[in-house]
């Protein structure tokens, strides 16, 4: 690296030693060039907090009505102009939550399978699929999860959950109410396709940093696939794979028109995950072109503010994870 | 192959052994017999299959599709390469040691319980006594015995690679393999695990696959040199380093190779 | 020595059905997430096809209860996914440029390549949400400028990425070659380092248009939409995925229709996207 910092800089130098004019230009060019790029790596920078600045200003009428207390009311009424954020948010958590109980497994599961279990010509293929859940894009997973998977979700699994855990004491309120096929739960599951590709491309990444050696003298000493793969792998890169959930759960906190189609859109609280709910974005989705008074416009854009920050945090951790792994790594190779 | 081999008790009879990498065939018709509680070391150029051979005594090379051997191991008689022998049960029995040191990513204790979970199920006390009596062969316990709990990765390079001998012989193997043990590590850690190979040929087969010549001449009773894939040579050490009958041999010996 | 190991045949046996019982849970992972990109995209291919037809692409978005097209809405689509890329790109190349080749010293460089991670995951609707605040409140009309826009937001942070990427992978002793014979850092940029890395950038411009082209929640409050024939960028314009939404969500069966159909649309040009830029990237 230094080297060509180094060839950088005796080009320059050595451009002294030539004929004035061509000179001249040359410098010029080198140092437009490199500034126009330095003017757009900053333009990239500076985004993020351009995008928080226009939510807070645009927010500014709800955040000085209401204050912190826009957090945590449970109201949202267009009509008699009380705004708070608790549903969308509650809603947005609890399907981000669903969506990760399935989609941690599942994906170290497929991670495993492709990095440990699978012959090595259908590596590519299976890896590819697992990536094309990512590329078909949200709305698709919403118009599906609506018109095909929600009403088969209705019909055939959810009297069945209603049935065994409607009466369980603690788990018991969880599963109560119709089976509407729409609601928290059905979001939950949609949301867990959508991140598994996510989560999956970082585990498999993390699980092909673990130096050969390792495994090998664990097999060497007797230990299943298994066993290596929970008790060396997994603790060898358990950074690694926090910040893959991260990254997963960044992706589920933010996904719109997913959602937007299937969870329900009620501006309710409710205790059972069959319930319909909102998320934040979903409310965003439903509601901003059609909001009526500034007061109504501003207490959207407040909860994109919160959605932004929230989403912001978990992805910057997860961002933070994923460089000290990578920095471990370069310590030890 | 010298006369006095066939008269040691053998611990690994290796016959007519082939390996293959793919197409590329790494060892050629090797045929030795390994004796068993001494010192056995390979030597050869990189490439020449010293550590290949080394691999096949635990079938690690399985790890990896393409590579396959083809011949006989026999451990005590058994053949190993059978594909009824049951690979965990061959590798509870034959602890290998490598290049460099590979502390599981967990604490020095679990380092080793990992190990012997695997095959015993061993109340707390037993599980003390056993760890105190591994680190204590692997001549580490003086070190570690007051941070057990620490990461395994927070110790010295020479004391990982001690470490990682002590979870070789916590299971308690028959034979250790070391494949270049010693390759990572400083002088003085070297030594220290030469003195420990010394010692632990009392109870174990122990095979060394090393680069260095004087460290062969200093830790064997028995040295194999090989080239190309082929067992050229296999003797006592101090044959093969006074008077080796063959002039490859002495070639690479005295430093006349290439 | 006797081995250790003849009496424990118990503990031995629950190992082994617990590593196959887990490998076999492993494998039936990877087939539920096959499962529903299979399921997904069957449905696709039954439901779209009902709805695929030449009037798909000649008429324009029908009111319910008559015959239409989505012929607006794939041209508009159509047209805010080229302006976007051709904002979003060179931003995004220039940008990505400063990170691989001058910002190998100082904070710029690993700050914005930090903010740039952040941005590609961000949620697309507050992008949507961002330009509505900056553009659309200000000049109070939706517009298919603002939806290229927001679009071109979208873009930006892939082809950073990959752009970076990818001329982190030209070696530098070509870069050294070029300045060796007197060329000017901008000329060795230029000729050697993007010509090297043309195939990865060309990939990740493929992946930005692949990954717009299904973008539903920034165009919700930018472009809107619009149920006329209209090439007017300055006013809504109509675009696949909010018609897919709104006659998705409408009450109507022909409406439900031609969503199918603009799915279809969606899904096998972003698909086929993302199949090119493997393929390109391979070669």
């Amino acid at each position: 690296m230094t080297a060509t910092a180094a060839a950088f800089e005796t080009s320059e130098r050595s451009a002294y030693n030539q004929p004035p004019k061509p000179v001249q230009r040359v410098v010029w060019m080198d140092a437009f060039f490199k500034n126009l790029t330095r003017f757009f790596a900053f333009f990239v920078f500076a985004m993020l907090a351009a995008i928080l600045i226009s939510l807070v200003v645009h927010s500014q009428l709800t955040l000085s009505k209401f204050g912190f207390n826009f957090l945590f009311n449970a109201e949202w009424d267009p009509v008699t102009e009380e705004f708070g954020a608790l549903v969308p948010i509650y809603g947005t958590l609890v399907s981000s939550a669903i969506a990760m109980a399935i989609g941690i497994p599942v994906s170290f599961g497929i991670a495993l399978f492709l990095t440990e279990l699978s012959p090595n010509w259908l590596k590519r293929p299976l890896g590819t699929a697992i990536e094309m859940l990512a590329a078909i894009p949200s709305i698709i997973y919403g118009m599906w999860g609506l018109f095909v998977f929600a009403p088969l979700f209705a019909e055939h699994v959810q009297p069945v959950l209603i049935k065994t855990f409607g009466a369980l004491p603690i788990f018991g309120p969880l599963f109560k109410g119709p089976a509407m096929g729409i609601g928290m739960l059905t979001a939950g599951i949609i949301l867990a396709i959508m991140v598994i590709p996510f989560i999956t491309a970082v585990m498999r990444d993390v699980f092909e940093l673990v130096p050969p050696l390792l495994k090998e003298s664990a097999y060497g000493l007797g230990a299943t696939t298994w066993e290596v793969v929970w008790r060396v792998v997994l603790p060898y890169t358990k950074i690694g794979v926090v910040g893959g959930v991260m990254l997963g759960l960044g992706r589920a906190l933010g996904e719109t028109m997913a959602v937007t189609f299937v969870i329900g859109n009620a501006h309710r609280l409710s205790t059972s995950l069959l319930a319909p709910g909102n998320s934040i974005a979903s409310s965003l989705a439903n509601e901003f072109t059609e909001a009526v008074g500034d007061l109504h416009s501003s207490a959207l854009i407040e909860l994109g503010l919160i959605l932004f920050l929230i989403t912001t945090i978990v992805l910057a951790l997860s961002k933070l994870l994923l460089l000290q792994l990578s920095k471990r790594e370069g310590r030890e190779t | 192959m010298s006369e006095d081999l066939q008269f040691a008790n053998p611990k690994l009879k290796v016959k007519d052994l082939n390996f293959f990498y793919g197409k590329y065939q790494a060892l050629k018709d090797v045929s030795m017999n390994i004796p068993a509680n001494k010192v056995t070391a390979f030597i050869g150029p990189s490439g020449c299959g010293k550590s290949t051979l080394l691999r096949t005594f635990n079938r690690l090379y399985e790890l990896y599709p393409g590579q396959r051997a083809e011949g006989e191991i026999q451990l005590d008689g058994n053949d190993i390469l059978a594909k009824t022998q049951d690979i965990t049960l061959l590798r509870a029995k034959v602890g290998m040691v490598f290049q460099k040191p590979t502390p599981f990513p967990m604490s020095i204790y679990d380092n080793i319980s990992f190990g012997v979970r695997l095959y015993e199920n061993l109340r707390r006390g037993e599980m003390d006594e056993r760890i105190e009596w591994a680190l204590t062969k692997a001549a580490l316990w003086k070190e570690v015995k007051d941070k057990l709990n620490q990461s395994g990765n927070s110790l010295s390079g020479g004391q990982q690679q001690r470490l990682c001998i002590a979870r070789g012989i916590a299971i308690k193997p028959e034979v250790l393999l070391l494949d270049e043990p010693c390759s990572a590590l400083d002088p003085i850690s070297t030594s220290r695990i030469e003195e420990l190979i010394d010692e632990l040929k009392t109870d174990y087969t122990v095979v060394i696959v090393t680069h260095n010549m004087q460290q062969a001449a200093r830790v064997s009773d028995y040295t194999a040199y090989m080239y190309l894939g082929e067992l050229i040579e296999f003797g006592l050490t101090d044959n093969i380093f006074i008077k080796p009958k063959r002039k490859e041999t002495e070639d690479y010996i005295t430093g006349r190779f290439g | 020595m006797s081995s250790a190991i003849a009496p424990l045949n118990k503990i031995y046996r629950r190992r082994r059905m617990v590593n196959a019982l887990m490998l076999f849970i492993s494998g039936l992972t990877l087939l539920f997430g096959l499962f529903w990109l299979a399921w997904i995209i069957v449905t696709l291919f039954y439901e779209g096809f009902n709805a695929l037809g030449p009037s798909l692409f000649t008429q324009n978005t029908p009111p319910p209860g008559s015959n239409g097209g989505l012929l607006n809405a794939i041209v508009g689509s159509f047209l805010m996914a080229m302006m976007g890329t051709l904002i979003g790109t060179p931003v995004g190349i220039l940008a990505g440029t400063y990170l691989a080749e001058f910002g190998r010293r100082g904070w710029l460089a690993p700050a914005t390549r930090f903010i740039n991670d952040i941005l590609l995951s961000a949620p697309s609707i507050v992008i949507g949400l961002f330009i509505y605040s900056v553009y659309v409140a200000k000049v109070s009309h939706f517009s298919g400028w603002a939806g290229a826009l927001a679009l071109s937001l979208i873009v930006i942070p892939v082809v950073v990425r990959t752009t970076d990427d990818m001329l982190k992978l030209v070696p530098d002793s070509l870069r050294e070659a070029a300045v060796a014979l007197g060329a000017p850092a901008w000329k060795m940029i230029v000729f050697v380092s993007y010509r090297a890395a043309r195939a990865g950038i060309v990939t990740g411009i493929l992946l930005a248009v692949a990954r717009i082209s299904g973008e539903t929640a920034p165009l919700l409050f930018t472009s809107l939409n619009n149920q006329f024939w209209s090439l007017n960028m300055n006013a809504p314009m109509a675009n696949l995925p909010v018609v897919i939404f709104q006659f998705a969500m409408s009450p109507y069966p022909d409406w439900h229709r031609l969503a199918w159909g603009g799915a279809i649309l969606i899904t096998l040009g972003v698909l086929g996207l993302n199949i090119l830029a493997r393929v390109m990237f391979r070669r």
